[in-house]
Formats: structure tokens, C-alpha cells, sequence
């Protein structure tokens, strides 16, 4: 399947109608799902009907939306009215929420076609899409190899081609990860920029949604859908949000980008990941870009502060999820609290579980201003190591992952999981935004290169993702082994 | 012992703001809807949903905050409470730990002692659980309402200087009564839209260290507030004369039983584990805003109160009848204007009206009588269009079902009669039917005169003007 900027223009040109390209992608879908299982629930009606409107308004001459017609995949943690709606989670196995979010209203308004939901880590916590608590996905370029988390789904069908756009979040790497390892577009939008309503929360002040397309174009086409201020969500920031597609460039003349150096010692670990990323800044570098040394001194407590953070949020955040509204209920033989005991246990993975109890303790009197106050102190010095760096820089290059798609079940120590974040979560703390583009192979698997601008500065960064990407085309010199 | 021991009682009173709606969605906040029916994705905490700082919210607590002397803080931020209860949706509560909207303050009471305030804070409210079928302990089932879920409550903390279960009850009348006056709540506790915790101890009379406290709960009146408050003083009092140790716990007032109960210790306590919301960025407030809202309060009860007092010369005690509520606090001051005699104004609301308004069930908001028609009614008296004792008739009717004093002055023939012919006939009638009484004035018994005036006035269906009336009998009896 193309991009979904020449769907949508073939559409616009009736080439094909939104119909005919709908079923495509659901027969593409239907091909690979038996191997991928980047699904946990397909809405064939819904995007057939969504694809119809799309034509009648085309026949009668009407305007459409940004997105007319194009197929497009949600992961499952975005509440869409009477879908199951579930988060990757047994607790919400059965929850159909009575309404849509704001992403997926904007999509609707943009007449993007939903095609389904798609798998993800439970809760969001998790990097290989492996914490799904119904199955795990796998990566379309190695069945054996994970997709990356917690955005799996979202980003195995979009790398699978089976459809050309998805929308996933990232709370300290979650569509940046996975976009790496899927070979395709993924970008964290700057906190704030995309409504959170109506999102399943999992850590309130990083959660943000973002775009997981073919290309840069998409993404930003994608993005400019999605983004701008909602009064529903009092962090959604009234930013105006400009055309992205306008900006997109071919060349870096003039353009300063930031090296970090602290990164450059940690990739160094692994020489193919390093020469990996030694070779895209050449690429960058032949565009037209200058160098510049930037440190980030607080990144190397990153992980600590995420994994303080985090899971506190995430703690308060679970607690609703107890049986008594909505969701699955397992009846306690005693009292209320018996109901929520045995509701809780049954229906939370065990990285939920972990994370929840790391979160309550570091919440407690006695321990929270050791953790949690702490942790935002560091944060703090986080966003102003990242304006130091800007001063300097337009924007900053650095590896998205330290490693390319691991096998499954590689990584059964939670840590070693955890640590598969560490080039994506300082930027999430500052909650800038950061994006992976396709940045070449190792051992013959997709790698990403992670590029990130001064917050609300999107554009700017799309930009210069745009010319590295017409000028490597890595994503194109790789096929998916199912299709 | 005990004699020498000194009461220390602190007061966290949460009273609900009528906003239109609810603190954090749009839900209506009303008070007695079907169960569940004003509820929405955001206040049953589905997933997915944030929450919306309601201004208005914000807005009313700030006036009571002004209303009472506190500081109003500028910049302020909302935490989460996160414990387990399954009337509250998100299993954590919206509320404000460490930067509250306003910090200081007092309540002064009519004794003019001043008791100082540590904080008022905004959060939401809890939903309400049933037990279907009765009692907790028996019923079978738990359901739960969640039309109170999220509506806006502001809780008012008390530093621990209130001394006796009266200041206590005073403390909530001076309350209420400025929460009414400024219109941010209806303060109704047997509604809940006003509660009431008590924190109290008991320590050697001149010490300044606190003695252990116990909380009280389940307070569900000021009559309720008052006993509890009795029973718990009581009960510490006797744990010192036998030498118990007072434990440090939360006790339940059981109003059938007229005793405190305890509910958990402080062992027991939660971990409330707060934190900042992040769903919601700091509020912050400017100057402009906190000014205007500033400059729409009303004069509050304690200002009015010694006004009237200065400014009509009515007594304290009519002013402070008078002031209690906001609505007769306007009312006596329209009727003052309209009569142009503020203290027969205040005669007729402290006295005939108010007679009238307890005959008919009926209070000064409900009654149809306007503060005109009661001032041209003290008018016409005044101007002796009708006598005092018909004017009490015409007060009955205009409170029981309204109306134009005039018209009904001349619908039930009550205009006074001053023409002597007229009245000749009717004092000629007594002095014959009272003889007995008649002999005894004549005999020095001069209240034997009253007497007779008064049967003048009765066959005159009380339209006689009395001053001739008196004149006719001085001449005819000596
Ligand atoms: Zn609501």
C-alpha cells in the first residue's frame, strides 16, 4: 500500500474511491493478522461506513477533511464510542466507553477511515508490546522479533504497510521505540499539543499522542489532524497549530543540529549501533547541516526520575479500576474492599502490578519528598539542560534505541525492559518534542534515528526529518517479510 | 479534678457551593434529583476523562474567603487524595494539600470573640452509597448515587479555639449566616450541602500545650453538633477522673443512642499519599479578578446588624433577628423606606408579622405581602386612616394571601371612625350593657375604664378612633 498522502489524492482525483481503498486495506490486514496480531479489535462496518460518507461527499462535490478516505489504525487505549476499548488490559476487557476521545473526534472530523484498535503493552508500560494481557504482537519485518511498546499494534500494521497511518502514545518512548523497530515514521508531539481526553491514562504529565505513518509527510499531515487545543483537557496547550506539510524542506542548509555528546559514549557500547548513527550524521551532515557539541549532564537520571514519576502517577491514575463501574468485576465473598482485592488481582498484568506498588510507595509520607519531589527537581534540571542545548542548536540528532528488534521473550528482567528507553525518556521528561525516522539496518533490522526540537517547535523538526528521510529512503529498502 | 480542666474544640466544616454545576464537568449540581441522573463520563471517573476547573467554584470560595477575612491566595494547585471508597469514582479525591485558596481569617461570634481560621479549601464531593433495604448492617445490597460526585465543596478548617459546644454552634450560626448572605450555598445541613467535623480535647484549665484528640463525625445537625460535642466532652472528662488514657481516634455520634462511638484509631489512619493533579496546571488568580470578586460582596451580617442598630435606632436584639437572613435583612430596610418609620417597620416585623407568618407556616421569602404594601399599611395607621387593632386584621391578611392594604381596608369596612354622632351611640350602648363596670370606675377603680374602652372599640369592630372614644366616656362618666 502508498503513502496515505497518495491515497488521499487519488481519492481526491477519484482515481479510487474511499470504499475500494478501505476494503484493501482490511483485505491487508486480514492477510497478515494471522502472523502479526496487531489487533485487538477490527471495526470492518464502521471504516466501510466511514469510507461511503467519504464518497457521497465526494460525489456531491462537498469538501472533505485533511485525511479524506485514508485508512488508519488506533491503538486500543483511545475511548471510541461503543468499540471496545480495552487498553491492552483483562480489567477493561468488556469496556465500551459512551464516548469517543478528542483524537478520535478529530479524526472522524478529518475523515480519516478507523479501521480498528490496535494491541498494546497493558496500561501502556511496557517496550515490546509483549505486556498486552490478550496476546503479543510481532514485528513485520522478523516474526520472531518483538514490534517495540507500547505502541506494538500501531506500529507492526503500519510497518507491515497494511495500513499507511496510526496514531499511538509515548510516554517515555512508546511510539519511538516501536516506530524504530518497525521501520516507519514516529512522532512524540510536544506535551501538550494533542488532547488527552478520552485517553486511557497511564502518567498524566507525559502521556501525549502522536503520529505512526509511512513517511514524514503523513506524520505531519496526521499531526496537523490531531493536534491543537481542547477545552476538555486543562494541560492542552492554545498554541496555534500550523500546516505542517507546508514547512517540509529537501535540504539542511543553515540548520545547526545538536550532537549529545553523554549519548554518544552510551551508544558506543554496541560499534554497529554506533557506525549506524555515525553514517546518518553524515547523511545529515551532506544535506547541509552543521555540528554542534550539546550536553545533557541530567540525562544519565532519566530512568531513575521516569521510573519515579511514572508509576506514581500511575498508581493514582489505576485506582478507578476497581469493578464497581464499569469494567470486569470479580465478586469478593466479603465486604467492597474483598471485590476491589480480588477485581485488582485478577484483572492487572504484573507489570501493572509492579509498577503500581513502585508508584504507591514512593508516593508515601515518609518517602515522598525523597522520590517523588526529588524526581521533579531533576526534571526540572531536565527541561533546562534541554534549553541550554537549543540555545545552541535548531535541532538535536540522537539514537532512538540502543539496540534493533530483540525476540521475543528476550527480556525477562524488567530492568533490562526498562532500559530500552533511555534515548527516549529525557525528552519526555521535558516534554519536548521527539520523533524516529527510519535511519537504517542492523543485522539486517530497522533502526531508527531520533530527532527532537524546542517544545511546539514540530515543524522545525518534521522538516529536517523530512529532507534526511527523501534523501536515505531507508524505509524503502526493506520489505516486511509478511504482506 | 475535672473542674480544673479547659475545653479546646476545632471545627472542619465542608459546606457545598451552589454552583450551577458540578467542580469538574458540567453535570448540574442539584440537591434531590432521581439517583444517577446527573452524571457523565468525566464525574463517574471513566477512563480517559480529566477533569475542568469550574470557575464559578473557584469564584464562590474566593467571596466566602473574602467574606471571612482570609488571605486569597493568588496562586494555589490541586492534589490528588488517593484512597479506596467506592463512592468516589476515581478512588481519589480532587482537593488542595499544600496551597490552599485561602489561609487565615476569623469567624467572629456575637460575643464578639473571634475564632481564628487555618484554611478554606476547594475539592469535590463524594457520591452517596444506599443500603437498600435499611441499615448497613442489614441491608443486602450497597447501591451507590452519584449525583453528588464532584460537586463543588469547600472545606472550612478551624484553629482548635473554640471552647464549649454553644461557641461551636455559634461559630456554624455565623456560618451559615454569611455563607447565605454572599449566595454561595444554601447551606442546608440536613441536605449535607453543610457537615461538620470536631476535633476535640480537653486540657488543664491555663495550659497552652493541646491535649489528645478525638474527631468526631456523623454530625447531622447544629442540635447534633451541640450534644455530640456534650457527650465527647463529657466522656474525656470522665477517662481523666478514672485515670483512662484518651486515645487519639476518629469517633462516630450515634444520634439514637446520644453517644460517640469509636470508628478507627490513629493506627488505622490512611496515607493519603498527595500529590500535585496532573491533569490540572496551578491556578492562579489576578489581581483584577480577586478585586472585582471583592468589590460584589454584599454588607455582611455582622456590618448590617450594628448599621440598623446606628442608623434606624432599632434594638440589638431586632437587629440581630432582623439581619440573620439576607432576604429580611432587605425586606425590613424596604419597608423602613416605604413607611418612613424604621422602628415601627421593625415593630411590625418583630411582632405581628412575624405572629402572622408562624399562623400561616409562611415565612417573609414565602408570604405574598411586599415590603410596600406593609409599608403603606404603617402609613395609614400613622395617619390615622386606621386604627392600630384593625391594621393587626389587614397584616393577616397581606401575609396569608397579599394584596393592596387600601383595597382591603375598604372591602371589610375597617376605616376608622373619628365622627363623634357616630360613635355617641355606641358608648351610650356600653355604659347601659356595663353597668357593674360603669360602677366601678365610678367607684375609683380607674382600670375598670380600660375595660369599657375596650367594649367601645369591640362593638366598633374596632374602627373607633380611641382617643374620642376616651374623650365620649370622660364626659358621660365623670
Ligand atoms: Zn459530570
Amino acid at each position: 500500500m502508498e503513502t496515505g498522502h497518495e491515497i488521499r489524492e487519488a481519492i481526491a482525483r477519484r482515481d479510487r474511491s474511499a470504499e475500494e481503498v478501505t476494503r484493501a486495506a482490511l483485505d491487508a490486514i486480514g492477510r497478515v493478522e494471522p502472523s502479526l496480531r496487531a489487533y485487538i479489535t477490527l471495526l470492518p462496518e464502521r471504516a466501510l461506513a466511514k469510507a461511503r460518507e467519504v464518497d457521497a461527499k465526494i460525489a456531491k462535490g462537498e469538501p472533505v477533511g485533511k485525511l479524506a478516505g485514508v485508512p488508519t489504525a488506533v491503538k486500543d487505549l483511545f475511548c471510541l464510542k461503543d468499540a471496545l476499548t480495552t487498553c491492552g488490559s483483562k480489567i477493561l476487557a468488556n469496556f465500551k466507553p459512551p464516548f469517543s476521545s478528542t483524537v478520535v473526534e478529530r479524526l472522524d472530523s478529518a475523515d480519516a477511515v478507523i479501521v480498528g484498535k490496535t494491541n498494546m503493552d497493558e496500561f501502556a508500560m511496557g517496550s515490546s508490546c509483549e505486556n498486552s494481557a490478550f496476546f503479543p504482537t510481532r514485528n513485520p519485518y522478523d516474526l520472531e522479533g518483538v514490534p517495540g511498546g507500547s505502541s506494538g499494534g500501531s506500529a507492526s500494521t503500519v510497518g507491515a504497510r497494511s495500513v499507511p497511518l496510526a496514531v499511538g502514545t509515548d510516554t517515555g518512548g512508546s511510539i519511538r521505540e516501536p516506530a524504530s523497530f518497525c521501520n516507519i515514521v514516529g512522532v512524540k508531539p510536544t506535551y501538550g499539543r494533542v488532547s488527552r481526553y478520552g485517553m486511557i491514562a497511564f502518567a498524566s504529565s507525559l502521556d501525549q499522542a502522536g503520529p505512526m505513518t509511512a513517511d514524514v509527510r503523513d506524520a505531519a499531515d496526521l499531526l496537523g489532524a490531531i493536534a491543537g487545543f481542547d477545552p476538555m483537557d486543562s494541560t492542552s496547550v492554545d498554541v496555534p497549530v500550523p500546516d505542517y506539510g507546508v514547512g517540509l524542506r529537501d535540504d539542511l542548509k543553515g540548520v545547526r543540529i545538536g550532537i549529545v555528546r553523554d549519548f554518544e559514549d552510551s551508544i558506543a557500547v554496541d560499534p554497529k549501533m554506533a557506525k549506524l548513527y555515525k553514517d546518518a550524521y553524515e547523511d545529515l551532515r551532506k544535506l547541509g547541516a552543521t555540528f554542534v557539541d550539546v550536553t545533557l549532564p541530567h540525562a544519565k537520571y532519566g530512568l531513575a526520575t521516569y521510573y519515579l514519576i511514572a508509576p506514581a502517577e500511575c498508581s493514582s491514575n489505576l485506582a478507578r479500576y476497581d469493578g464497581t463501574r464499569y469494567g470486569v468485576r470479580v465478586d469478593g465473598d466479603a465486604d467492597v474492599y474483598a471485590m476491589f482485592d480480588k477485581t485488582r488481582t485478577a484483572g492487572f498484568g504484573d507489570e501493572v502490578k509492579r509498577r503500581i506498588v513502585l508508584g504507591t510507595y514512593a508516593l508515601c509520607s515518609g518517602y515522598y519528598d525523597a522520590y517523588y519531589v526529588r524526581a521533579q527537581k531533576v526534571r526540572t534540571l531536565m527541561k533546562h539542560d534541554f534549553d541550554t542545548a537549543f540555545a545552541a542548536c535548531d535541532v538535536i540528532a540522537c539514537p532512538a534505541v540502543s539496540c534493533p528488534p530483540f525476540e521475543l521473550g528476550a527480556k525477562s528482567d524488567p530492568v533490562a525492559m526498562y532500559l530500552m528507553d533511555y534515548f527516549t525518556i529525557p525528552m519526555s521528561l521535558a516534554g519536548i518534542p521527539a520523533m524516529s525516522v527510519p535511519g537504517g539496518f542492523v543485522d539486517g533490522l530497522p533502526v531508527g534515528l531520533q530527532i527532537c526540537a524546542p517544545a511546539f517547535e514540530e515543524a522545525r523538526m518534521l522538516a529536517v526529518a523530512h529532507a534526511y528521510e527523501q534523501a536515505t529512503r531507508h524505509a524503502a529498502k526493506l520489505q516486511p517479510v509478511v504482506s | 479534678m475535672s473542674a480544673a480542666l479547659e475545653t479546646v474544640i476545632g471545627l472542619e466544616v465542608h459546606v457545598e457551593l451552589s454552583t450551577k454545576s458540578k467542580m469538574f464537568c458540567g453535570c448540574l449540581n442539584e440537591f434531590g434529583a432521581d439517583p444517577n441522573t446527573h452524571v457523565c463520563p468525566v464525574c463517574l471517573g471513566m477512563p480517559g476523562t480529566l477533569p475542568v476547573i469550574n470557575k464559578r467554584a473557584v469564584e464562590f470560595l474566593c467571596k466566602a474567603g473574602f467574606a471571612l477575612e482570609c488571605t486569597v491566595a493568588p496562586f494555589s494547585k490541586f492534589d490528588r487524595k488517593n484512597y479506596f471508597y467506592p463512592d468516589m469514582p476515581k478512588n481519589y479525591q480532587i482537593s488542595q494539600y499544600d496551597m490552599p485558596l485561602t489561609t487565615g481569617g476569623r469567624v467572629v461570634l456575637p460575643s464578639g470573640k473571634a475564632i481564628r481560621l487555618n484554611r478554606i479549601h476547594l475539592e469535590e464531593d463524594t457520591g452517596k452509597n444506599v443500603h437498600a433495604g435499611g441499615h448497613m448492617t442489614t441491608s443486602e445490597a450497597t447501591l451507590i448515587d452519584y449525583n453528588r460526585a464532584g460537586v463543588p465543596l469547600m472545606e472550612i478548617v478551624s484553629e482548635p479555639e473554640i471552647g464549649s459546644p454553644d461557641e461551636a454552634e455559634q461559630y456554624l450560626m455565623v456560618l451559615r449566616d454569611v455563607m447565605l448572605y454572599i449566595g454561595v450555598s444554601d447551606v442546608k445541613m440536613h441536605e449535607g450541602s453543610l457537615r461538620c467535623d470536631a476535633n476535640v480535647s480537653i486540657r488543664p484549665l491555663g495550659t497552652k500545650e493541646l491535649g489528645t484528640k478525638t474527631e468526631i463525625k456523623n454530625m447531622n445537625s447544629f442540635k447534633s453538633v451541640v450534644a455530640a460535642l456534650e457527650h465527647e466532652i463529657s466522656r474525656q472528662h470522665a477517662c481523666v477522673a478514672s485515670g483512662e488514657r484518651i486515645v487519639q481516634e476518629t469517633r462516630g455520634w450515634d444520634e439514637v443512642r446520644g453517644l460517640t462511638y469509636s470508628m478507627r484509631s490513629k493506627e488505622q489512619a490512611h496515607d493519603y499519599r498527595y500529590f500535585p493533579d496532573p491533569d490540572l496546571p496551578p491556578l492562579s488568580l489576578d489581581e483584577a479578578t480577586l478585586a472585582s470578586w471583592r468589590s460584589e460582596l454584599p454588607e455582611l451580617p455582622a456590618q448590617r446588624r450594628e448599621r440598623f442598630i446606628t442608623q434606624y435606632g432599632i434594638p440589638q436584639y431586632d437587629a440581630n433577628v432582623l439581619t440573620q437572613s439576607r432576604f429580611d435583612a432587605d425586606y425590613f430596610e424596604a419597608v423602613a423606606s416605604a413607611s418612613g418609620d424604621p422602628k415601627q417597620a421593625s415593630n411590625w416585623l418583630m411582632g405581628d408579622v412575624r405572629k402572622s407568618l408562624e399562623a400561616h407556616g409562611l415565612t417573609l421569602s414565602t408570604s405574598k405581602m411586599t415590603p410596600a404594601a406593609l409599608g403603606e399599611l404603617i402609613s395609614m395607621v400613622k395617619g390615622g386612616a386606621i386604627t392600630g387593632r384593625a391594621a393587626k386584621e389587614v397584616c393577616d391578611v397581606l401575609v396569608a394571601a397579599g394584596g393592596d392594604p387600601k383595597a382591603i381596608v375598604e372591602q371589610r369596612g375597617l376605616a376608622q371612625v373619628s365622627d363623634e354622632s357616630a360613635i355617641v351611640a355606641i358608648v351610650d350602648k356600653v355604659i347601659a350593657a356595663q353597668a357593674e363596670s360603669v360602677a366601678a370606675y365610678k367607684g375609683g377603680k380607674a382600670k375598670a375604664l380600660d375595660f369599657i374602652v375596650g367594649q367601645v372599640m369591640r362593638e366598633s369592630r374596632g374602627r373607633a378612633n380611641v382617643d374620642v372614644v376616651k374623650r365620649l366616656l370622660m364626659e358621660r362618666l365623670g
